[in-house]
């Protein structure tokens, strides 16, 4: 697309216009799209060709793109998939959205999700489920369930998510896409909206790698509004605009930690991917990181408790849903958030004051963060022996709509596989490796802090020898 | 029965920093309504905050003068609980980790005894907004303008045993902190406020009695009015058989009595924790030396040097050293005219009359140090008598005018003493004349006439005659 761009083959407002036609025709269908910002993109796109007649341009500009709509964007929506933020708009852009907006990106609309991010399903959304594009009767997953489908669909090449416990990987599985979840810290937090801080990290969600590095690189960068952002030079990262992933220099040494690969209905497929990295070298080897068991209550325990107080500042009193005619302020309080939060939302505030309780607070919270530093260290012990971990991304494919709904603790299983990262603050990329019942099967890599450059660079291998990444929902395999 | 009442204080200090403690706001005071808030303290979502490292370096100064341990390792906490001048739902402030630990301070009561109080701790937080009750009717204003201004909590021990005593403490923390500059001092905007925990228990009882805390008081008259009420009804509570009930009260100055606010049933729960917006707040030693190499001369150490080397009394020593402008008013004075005792008595006498008459602040003083150190040398050299110096103070005073020369002002007021031999002699030799029975008296030995000559010289002179000189020139006649 790019290539198209700078050969003169289309404008971007061309090319922007053709993606609007495509995603008003067709929203309807997957509902990936809360808000389509046809006026705010045309006029990016037409700032963009003005930055091409000039000579000065990147890799992006130009290229259109959604946002998840947990990002804010000042001029469009932002509402985080609540009812509570159904009317706001942020006078301020996340730093992510500036940089992107710097690099000449044109975002043409804000993509559904679970309600503040929670979820694994996008059933959690006040603005209605996103459907699988390769089974309409099936979930994108969640929460960045509209921009993996979007992205799948065809509808946009790019689009950013955010992945807390696995909301970038879990729905990039699900839909066939490639998703990466940076290190903590990699990507500036300001002006994503919150749901558990400690663990929040904005990422890419592409068709490729090579595409998945050249927005980590627009996308990264120290922030000083952002306290947890970190400060780094990766010369690597900065050269991928003109140098693209970098190559390996060696074979590595991948770990495949047994905890991840019990009853496994991928197995198959798995195997299969781990035989074609096998023929660039790289060789396995069984590892294992024990707490991985503990991953899953440790983390409802610390996002619950983050997000219950995250989630204080909306009372209705300065912006957002506020209910009619408050009787008192504690009725204000009490009605705003009933009305303006959905249940799962309301779920995880009251296990997260629950845990933050006197009384409770060191049975839970305090033995929750202990519990995150060993499986922390799990993961840097494995570290001295490999270079990278491989394992499926989720459990199971897609699963059906309504499977899960009525049972939180199954759905919470979902992300068995991607939540350990998340408390460990690691690096991981889900990229479709083959096909289960026509569903798309997520194939993770995890690798050590900051080294999303071996990752990126085993994916494109990867990529570079299996077609999986260009299989569309249209062309079923 | 003898009742002791036990006292500590939590005083709320607000560093005098530009921008607030976690955003890039303004603090300065007085702004329309909401128009210094951002969006980090109107808490809009995603926003994040950035500590502000000047508010880290006042704190530890502020610690390093009560001689306290400095924890170069501190949590900022979020402390939950919903209220519509509370933006985020939360307050940061540090709970278990505060970045000053214990330490002490000396008070001085009026009779002259020294108290040590002990400070617990001292944390950094964020303050919150201001509701407005009284200016929308039915309906409550919100005016987020002071939140996130930075507070230093200082939190006392239970080791104040009087009113008089609690406000000794907040008026020397008054001083303290206009000392390291780290509070502009001003009560009355609001920047320094405390809240009282008080019990009373019966004398030589080992254990406290159940405390209330009252909170909100923000200035020393009200401290020591607040609390001597809070005692005499808890007195009354216990002496008439009931129990007191640990909760929150509030002064209410116009009845000048203290009003229950929530009790401990309804207490909450602040579900405390790490704010995992911001990182553990560390530093090292070097930057804690360093800033010790900033502090100024703390006033009890200024307090000991004036009594030691210039020679003041305790009362004026502690008079002139217990407020910084005073302080640095007086030494300005006493560099430039070398007169300590006379610096001392005008700005304690006549200049803190005059400023006290029209309620101005010595930095406002209408005469400035190097006027008064001026006058004061031309005291010295006999140029002025007290008398004409305290007609040139009162002219500086009025004049108000920085660069108004001292010497031409005496000239224009003509208030030079007469020391003139020629024209002194002159008036002497044409008394006596006219007073011969009176100067033989005098001849005679009565010593009393001599107070009569003077007296009509003075007279002649309007008071400009050097009275010295005058008893010289009449006693050589004789």
């Amino acid at each position: 697309m790019s290539a198209g761009l700078e050969a003169g083959e289309y404008t971007s407002v061309e090319l922007t216009n053709a993606h609007l036609d495509d995603i008003e025709q067709r929203n309807a269908e997957s509902n990936c799209f809360i808000t389509i910002a046809r006026e705010h993109a045309l006029a990016q796109a037409k700032a963009a060709d003005a930055q091409r007649a000039k000579g000065d341009t990147t890799p992006l500009t130009g290229i259109p793109i959604a946002h998840k709509d947990i990002f804010c964007t000042e001029g469009l929506l932002t509402t985080c998939g609540s009812k509570m933020l159904s009317n706001f708009h942020a006078p301020y852009n996340s730093t992510m959205v500036e940089r992107l907006n710097a690099a000449g990106i044109v975002t043409v609309g804000k993509t559904n999700m679970d309600e503040f991010a929670m979820g694994s399903s996008n059933e959690n959304s006040f603005f209605g489920a996103v459907t699988n594009p390769w089974d309409r009767t099936r979930v994108p997953g969640g929460s960045s369930g509209g921009s993996a489908a979007a992205v799948a669909d065809g509808l946009v090449a790019c689009a950013t998510g955010t992945d807390t416990g696995g909301s970038i990987r879990q729905p990039a599985a699900f839909c066939g896409i490639t998703g990466l979840k940076p290190t903590y810290g990699r990507i500036s937090r300001y002006g994503m909206i919150a749901f558990a801080s400690s663990l929040d990290q904005a990422g890419p969600m592409t068709r490729t790698a090579e595409d998945a590095g050249l927005m980590l690189s627009y996308m990264s960068g120290f922030d000083p509004r952002d306290s947890t952002s970190a400060n780094r030079e990766d010369e690597w990262l900065r050269a991928i605009a003109h140098n693209g992933i970098p190559k390996l220099d060696r074979p590595l040494t991948i770990g495949l930690p047994k905890e991840y690969f019990a009853d496994l209905a991928n197995a198959q497929v798995i195997e299969a991917a781990q035989a074609e990295l096998a023929k660039n070298g790289h060789t396995f080897k069984e590892v294992s990181l024990p707490h991985t068991q503990a991953a899953i209550p440790t983390y409802y325990v610390l996002a619950s408790a983050e997000a219950s107080t995250n989630l204080s500042r909306y009372d209705g009193v300065r912006y957002g849903h506020r209910c009619e005619n408050p009787t008192s302020l504690q009725d204000l309080y009490e009605r705003s958030r009933s009305e303006g939060f959905g249940e799962e939302v309301k779920r995880r505030i009251l296990t997260g004051t629950y845990t933050l309780s006197v009384g409770y607070f060191d049975a839970y919270y305090i033995k929750a963060q202990k519990i995150r530093r060993l499986i922390s260290e799990d993961f840097n012990k494995v570290f001295e022996e490999v270079d990278l971990l491989m394992t499926p991304t989720s459990p199971t494919p897609a699963f059906a709509l309504n499977e899960h709904a009525k049972d939180p603790v199954a759905m919470y299983q979902q992300d068995l596989y991607t939540v350990p990262t998340s408390l460990a603050g690691l690096p991981a990329l889900s990229m479709p490796c083959g096909f289960v019942d026509n569903l798309p099967v997520g194939l993770q890599l995890i690798g050590p802090a900051f080294r999303e450059d071996t990752i990126l660079s085993v994916a494109a291998q990867f990529q570079q020898i299996t077609d999986w990444h260009q299989r569309h929902p249209g062309e079923k395999a | 029965m003898n009742w002791e009442s036990v006292i500590g204080l939590e005083i709320h200090v607000q560093l005098a920093t530009n921008s607030k403690i976690f955003s890039g706001a303004s603090t300065s005071y007085g702004a329309e309504p909401n128009a210094q808030a951002c969006a980090v303290d109107l808490g809009l979502p995603g926003v994040l905050p950035v500590l502000n490292e000047r508010a880290i370096e006042m704190a530890i100064k502020f610690g390093l003068a009560i001689g306290a341990k400095i924890n170069l390792h501190s949590v900022f906490d979020r402390k939950n609980y919903f209220y519509p001048d509370l933006p985020k739902g939360y307050q940061i402030s540090q709970f278990e980790t505060p970045i000053v630990g214990e330490g002490s301070i000396v008070i001085a009561l009026e009779d002259g005894e020294e108290r040590t109080v002990g400070i617990t701790r001292a944390h950094l937080e964020e303050d919150a907004g201001k509701s407005i009750h009284d200016l929308f009717p039915e309906q409550t204003g919100i005016d987020l303008n002071r939140t996130g201004t930075p507070l230093l909590e200082i939190v006392s021990e239970p080791d104040i045993r009087t009113s008089k005593q609690a406000s000794a403490y907040f008026r020397q923390m008054h001083t303290l902190v206009r000392y390291l500059q780290i509070c502009d001092g001003n009560l009355a905007e609001g920047s320094m406020r405390c809240d009282a925990n008080v019990s009373v228990r019966p004398y030589g009882q080992e254990e406290f009695g159940e405390r209330t805390e009252i909170k909100n008081i923000n200035s020393f008259r009200f401290v020591e009015r607040a609390i001597d009420y809070e005692i005499g009804r808890q007195i009354d509570v216990l002496e008439s058989g009931g129990i007191i009930e640990r909760e929150t009260r509030l002064f209410d100055p116009d009845k000048d009595e203290t009003r229950s606010m929530r009790s401990k049933e309804f207490s909450e729960d602040y579900r405390y924790f790490p704010d995992p917006d911001l990182l553990p707040l560390t530093f090292s030693q070097d930057l804690v030396d360093k800033i010790a190499l900033t502090l100024p001369e703390l006033p009890d150490a200024k307090r000991l040097r004036y009594i030691e080397a210039l020679g003041l009394s305790e009362y004026d020593a502690r008079g002139l050293s217990s407020d910084l402008d005073r302080s640095e008013y007086f030494e300005l004075v006493v560099n430039a005219c070398n007169n300590a005792k006379q610096a001392t008595n005008w700005i304690m006498g006549d200049l803190s009359a005059y400023l006290n008459r029209n309620n101005l602040d010595i930095s406002a003083s209408p005469v400035s140090a190097a006027q008064l150190a001026a006058l004061i040398a031309r005291l010295d050299d006999q140029t002025l008598s007290s008398k004409t110096a305290k007609a040139l103070f009162d002219g500086l005073w009025n004049k108000a005018d920085a660069n108004q020369d001292v010497d031409a002002l005496i000239e224009e007021m003509n208030l030079a003493q007469v020391s003139d031999d020629g024209e002194l002699t002159g008036i002497i030799e044409k008394l006596i004349n006219d007073n011969p029975s009176q100067f033989a008296e005098l001849r005679s030995g009565k010593e009393k006439m001599l107070g009569f000559f003077v007296g009509q010289v003075m007279k002649l002179t309007q008071g400009k005659a050097n009275p010295q000189q005058v008893n010289e020139i009449i006693k050589a006649k004789l």
